[in-house]
């Protein structure tokens, strides 16, 4: 036969198998797996579109300086000399509200610009009669503000309301509908306001309690050599951010969010593997007479090969395709799941994702449908006659280490890194292997049931039948519903048992940047407004510079979140009292007069590398405080009330830029706030109740996401149970039959039927709150630390779900079995 | 002669194979009183099993009509079907037709468990006691050996107490001593119980123990021979 004949007996066989409904399994499967790939593909590539193809716009220039504290003039200074143009821009966060209304305050991320800002881009600002938007003209002039949608919508306020920022009343000249500084709109927490340089001194924000990062933004040709030159004379608390180290936070988030969703679709990936394995084994021998009829004819073992290669991968590219088009979908799906988080403007995908997903779709289906094609290709010509030749031995395991290693593949591919990989598989692999067991001995367990009705008798004795079988869809089916209960009723159950654990007195705002000068006013509003003694505790801000008078130098600290802490400004204080929800584990706390010391919550201790007894020395604004460490302290973080890091005893710090902070509990009426920020504009209020709201926000929409792409497992699992039903499919048929002559009524096979799926769907529910259960326990007790809540609805939705949805997908399964008249059938396996 | 147990009247049964549609049955037309022991016999094709198949109200005829007692099959549902054969007809086929999944003991309870009776259980072990498997009631299928497997099936066939028995070869997948000892069963328990009987083979001794032999070729009914010995004698 020559190649083109082939070609064509191949499209033949397919379109016939097609007809017959024979590779719907396999299709579905196929077509799930590319899908699942797909969608976290697709997903992540536009977002990762987004930041590259906006990168030079992202920072609003080339370079960009920041600090903690103001940069001195000589970077402009020295930029301008090479010929570069050069802004300054500070941000920071203020309270914002609408000038003389009732309206409550929000904080919002404010930044301040002057002439010639951006130097890469431009500010877009909404004009209603273009969706585009339009190109602002400059800055906001003196006088004004630009705020964006969100803060408008928040604020109740339009263009050329009055709002007050700080001290000063400025208008709003402008929506804005995007600034150059995109990422933020990636990931973007607060609403934003752009406001004038020149405003800011009048409006009294800038106090040394208030965090702000001053930057000089710089463009132009000479850049490179001008980094290299800010980069030898940057100070401590001051760094660089390019193009090139562009938001490596925002970058890191994605890559991680990319590797964790994709390693989530593949899980999905893995049943399909199971349920293309299964299928292609029924393929197989539903196949081994045709395939022994052609060897007969004078095949040779290579065509008979070819000719069904040709089929699957017809198939496989089918299937990519199709695949490919739901993952499309998915994407967007995902995209409108984490609107708020993710921008809606991002740009279309590429077609790599595409690729990446049909190839795994290929590899999986060839990684699990080659042996059986092998050994359709080795068929015996004898099996023309002696029917019982050439049976393929199925699930031989090295037959299977081909697709073993194809999972095993993915995953590396996926996972990016061996460890997250080897966690990944042995996670999996240990997950479906314990859900099996669990399953393999309730099966057993079943035996012991008292069994009324042959409909449960019959349905249990299906289940023993095929113990093997019917573990790994237990285990994969539960495996799917446990990944869903996980991230509906846990996440509920964790969320609200941690605020429960709350101290009900927990403080649920804080007052941050109040002045010395504003002290006894402020206590005396608070005293008259919340009928309550609120501490004010001072704060003093500044730089560990060396330990034991040896100069820190972060660039030798290998652990990150040291790095970051060693060169950040740290929030000191003095207190003669150890602090309620403080407690010392080391060293003693100090007596009244002692000085010269500090105490140190262990934690950071330990991340720095401080010992008791050690001496440590910060920058304050310019002047050295050294001190002993006389005292680790514990800290009780989940209390929400005021705790620092480093304490003094009283003294030490006198004379030092001070700024105080208070937190209370107070009704959620917002007028006494409202009225405390009118009097006191300078100050930041930050409602806990709001912030946790936000992050609350963002857990669910994020939950929501992971959701979707677990919905693909669940779907997978469906799969494993839907191909099990196929690859028994003959069992049944035949059970079917000889029920029938026995004279069996069409309500009586159902029920028989739907006793096995129910039973089935039980047990997979089991496992699946079981499992819920024992993640639940682990996460509230080791790691949140919080009571943990049994939750009897996690059962019963489990189980009930699990018995009503597995028995609907073993009903749509296993319905052709009861429409075959008995006689044929008989005949057929007699 | 007392009322016929089976009737059929001009059954036919056409199958579409291919182009031409292929005549399985032509016109066959008997009746068969209570009691009565008939074993229809032909080549392997000529339609045996096809006609059993419609008497049982397993398949349905082209045309023709099969009365069972005073029911006529054609007017049924598959259901209403499966009802009558639960009260009317016993079965044992060739390859015996147990399930798997299921141990003899709940094989044997299956018809009785599907007509409702209560005491099934304690039924269908008197079955089994009384076709010699007392001590085999809790295995399954596939560990007893094929004569063993037949006799499930024959405890099966009379548990339900039916009016018919209808086997097709039942000896045919058994070797020689087996076959007689599994017919001689049969025959036995049907005798007791003054069942009908119906029998599908092509095996010249099993069909010379009936009263009545059907003969079929090529689809019609070419025989219809009575034996005096009734088949009750024959060794």
């Amino acid at each position: 036969m020559k190649t083109p004949d082939t070609v064509r007996l191949a499209w033949r066989l397919l379109s016939r198998d097609w007809r017959a409904g024979e590779l719907r399994v396999l299709i579905a499967a196929l077509v799930l797996a590319v899908a699942s790939v797909g969608t976290v593909g697709f997903f992540t590539d536009r977002v990762k579109g987004a930041l590259t193809r906006q990168a030079n716009l992202l920072l609003g220039a080339d370079l960009l300086l920041s600090g903690d504290r103001p940069l001195p003039d000589e970077f402009m200074r020295e930029a301008r000399l090479r010929g570069l143009a050069a802004v300054p821009a500070i941000k920071f966060n203020s309270m914002v509200q609408a000038a003389g209304g009732p309206g409550a305050a929000v904080l919002a991320d404010v930044k301040a610009v002057t002439a010639g800002y951006p130097l890469r881009g431009a500010i877009l600002l909404v004009d209603p009669g273009n969706a585009a938007g339009k190109v602002a003209p400059g800055v906001p002039p003196p006088g004004e503000v630009w705020i964006d949608s969100r803060l408008a919508a928040r604020l109740v306020v339009q263009q050329g309301s009055k709002l007050a920022v700080g001290e000063s009343t400025l208008t709003v000249g402008a929506i804005v509908q995007q600034d150059p500084e995109v990422t933020s709109g990636l990931l973007a927490l607060g609403p934003r306001l752009m406001m004038n340089l020149d405003d800011v001194a009048a409006t009294r924000l800038l106090q040394p309690g208030n965090r702000a990062s001053y930057r000089l933004l710089v463009a132009g040709d000479a850049i490179n050599a001008f980094r290299d030159w800010a980069q030898a004379h940057l100070d401590r608390g001051q760094r660089l951010e390019s193009i090139r180290d562009l938001r490596p936070e925002v970058r890191q988030t994605l890559e991680r969010a990319e590797q964790y969703l994709g390693l989530a679709a593949l899980v999905a990936v893995m049943l399909a593997a199971v349920a293309i394995a299964l299928a292609a084994s029924r393929y197989l021998r539903r196949h081994l007479d045709a395939a022994a009829m052609m060897r007969c004819l004078g095949a040779p073992q290579r065509q008979i090969l070819s000719l069904f290669a040709l089929q699957f991968l017809v198939l496989g590219v089918g299937a990519s395709i199709a695949g490919c088009a739901l993952a499309l979908g998915g994407q967007q799906l995902l995209i409108v799941l984490l609107g708020g988080i993710v921008s809606a403007d991002l740009p279309p995908p590429s077609a790599w994702p595409a690729f990446a997903a049909a190839a795994s779709g290929l590899a999986v289906l060839f990684g699990f449908a080659l042996p059986p094609l092998f050994a359709l290709s080795r068929v015996p010509p004898l099996r023309v006659l002696r029917r019982d030749l050439g049976l393929p031995r199925a699930g031989g395991w090295l037959a299977y280490a081909l697709g073993a290693a194809t999972i095993a593949l993915l995953i590396g591919w996926q996972a990016q890194d061996a460890t997250t990989g080897a966690i990944m598989i042995g996670g999996t692999a240990a997950l479906l292997a314990v859900a099996g067991a669990v399953a393999w001995a309730l099966i057993a367990l079943l035996r012991l049931l008292p069994q009324r009705g042959y409909s449960w008798r019959y349905g249990l004795a299906n289940l023993r039948r095929r113990p093997l079988a019917s573990s790994l869809q237990i285990g994969a089916l539960g495996l799917g519903l446990m990944a869903l209960l996980l991230l509906t009723l846990v996440r509920g159950d964790l969320m609200r048992n941690w605020r429960a654990s709350l101290p009900a007195d927990a403080p649920n705002v804080f007052l941050i940047n109040i002045l010395p000068d504003q002290i006894e006013g402020m206590h005396a509003l608070l005293e008259r407004e919340l009928k309550a003694d609120v501490p004010l505790y001072p704060m003093v801000r500044g730089r560990l510079v060396a330990v034991n008078d040896v100069p820190v130098d972060s660039t030798r600290l290998t652990d990150a979140r040291a790095r970051r802490l060693a060169e950040r400004e740290f929030n000191l204080s003095w207190m003669q009292e150890l602090p309620r929800s403080n407690r010392v584990v080391a060293g003693q706390w100090w007596k009244a007069g002692e000085t010269g010391v500090i105490s140190l919550e262990d934690g950071i201790a330990e991340t720095l590398g401080v010992k008791l007894g050690d001496v440590l020395t910060y920058d304050i604004v310019g002047t050295r405080v050294s001190a002993r460490v006389a005292n680790l302290r514990k800290v009780d973080w989940d209390s929400f009330r005021v705790n620092f890091f480093a304490l003094y005893p009283p003294g030490m710090l006198d004379g030092l830029p001070t700024t105080y902070i208070a937190a209370t509990r107070a009704p959620d009426n917002p007028a006494w706030l409202n009225g405390l920020l009118a009097q006191y504009p300078n100050v930041l209020a930050i409602d806990v109740g709001e912030l946790l709201h936000q992050v609350g926000a963002i857990v669910e929409q994020v939950a929501r996401a992971v959701e979707f792409v677990f919905l693909f497992t669940l779907a997978g699992g469906v799969l494993v149970l839907e191909a099990a039903i196929a690859a028994t499919q003959d069992e049944r048929l035949y059970d079917a039959a000889v029920l029938r002559t026995l004279g069996a009524s069409r309500r009586q096979l159902t029920a028989a039927q739907l006793a096995e799926f129910l039973a089935l769907g039980t047990l997979a529910g089991l496992v699946a709150a079981g499992g819920a259960t024992a993640t639940a326990y682990v996460l509230a007790d080791r790691v949140f630390h919080i009571p943990f809540g049994w939750n009897p609805w996690l059962w019963a939705i489990g189980i009930v779900g699990g018995a009503l949805g597995v028995a609907a997908a073993g009903w749509i399964g296993t319905r052709r079995t009861l429409r075959q008249p008995p006689l044929t059938l008989l005949r057929q396996f007699g | 002669m007392a009322d016929p147990v089976i009737r059929a009247v001009g059954l036919s049964k056409l199958v579409i194979s291919g182009e031409a549609p292929l005549k399985i049955l032509d016109d066959v037309s008997f009746d068969i009183a209570a009691g009565e022991s008939v074993a229809i016999v032909g080549a392997s094709g000529s339609g045996k099993t096809t006609l059993l198949g419609l008497l049982a109200g397993l398949d349905r005829p082209t045309t023709g009509e099969v009365w069972l007692g005073n029911t006529a099959l054609n007017g049924l549902s598959e259901d209403a079907r499966a009802a009558l054969r639960q009260r009317w007809v016993g079965f044992v086929f060739q390859s015996f037709q147990l399930l798997p999944a299921l141990t003899a003991l709940e094989n044997v309870m299956l018809p009785l468990e599907l007509a409702g009776a209560s005491d099934a259980g304690a039924r269908a072990r008197e079955w089994l006691a009384r076709v010699g498997l007392a001590a085999r009631v809790t295995h399954y299928p596939k560990q007893l050996s094929g004569g063993e497997q037949q006799r499930v099936a024959i405890a099966r066939a009379f548990s339900g107490d039916p009016e018919v028995l209808m086997a097709d070869e039942p000896t045919g997948n058994l070797d020689g001593a087996t076959g007689s000892e599994v017919a001689e069963l049969m025959f036995r328990l049907n005798r007791e119980r003054s069942t009908t009987l119906l029998l599908v083979t092509h095996e010249v001794t099993l069909a010379a123990r009936c009263a009545r032999r059907l003969s079929l070729a090529t689809g019609r009914l070419v025989g219809d021979e009575r034996s005096s010995l009734g088949g009750a004698t024959a060794a």
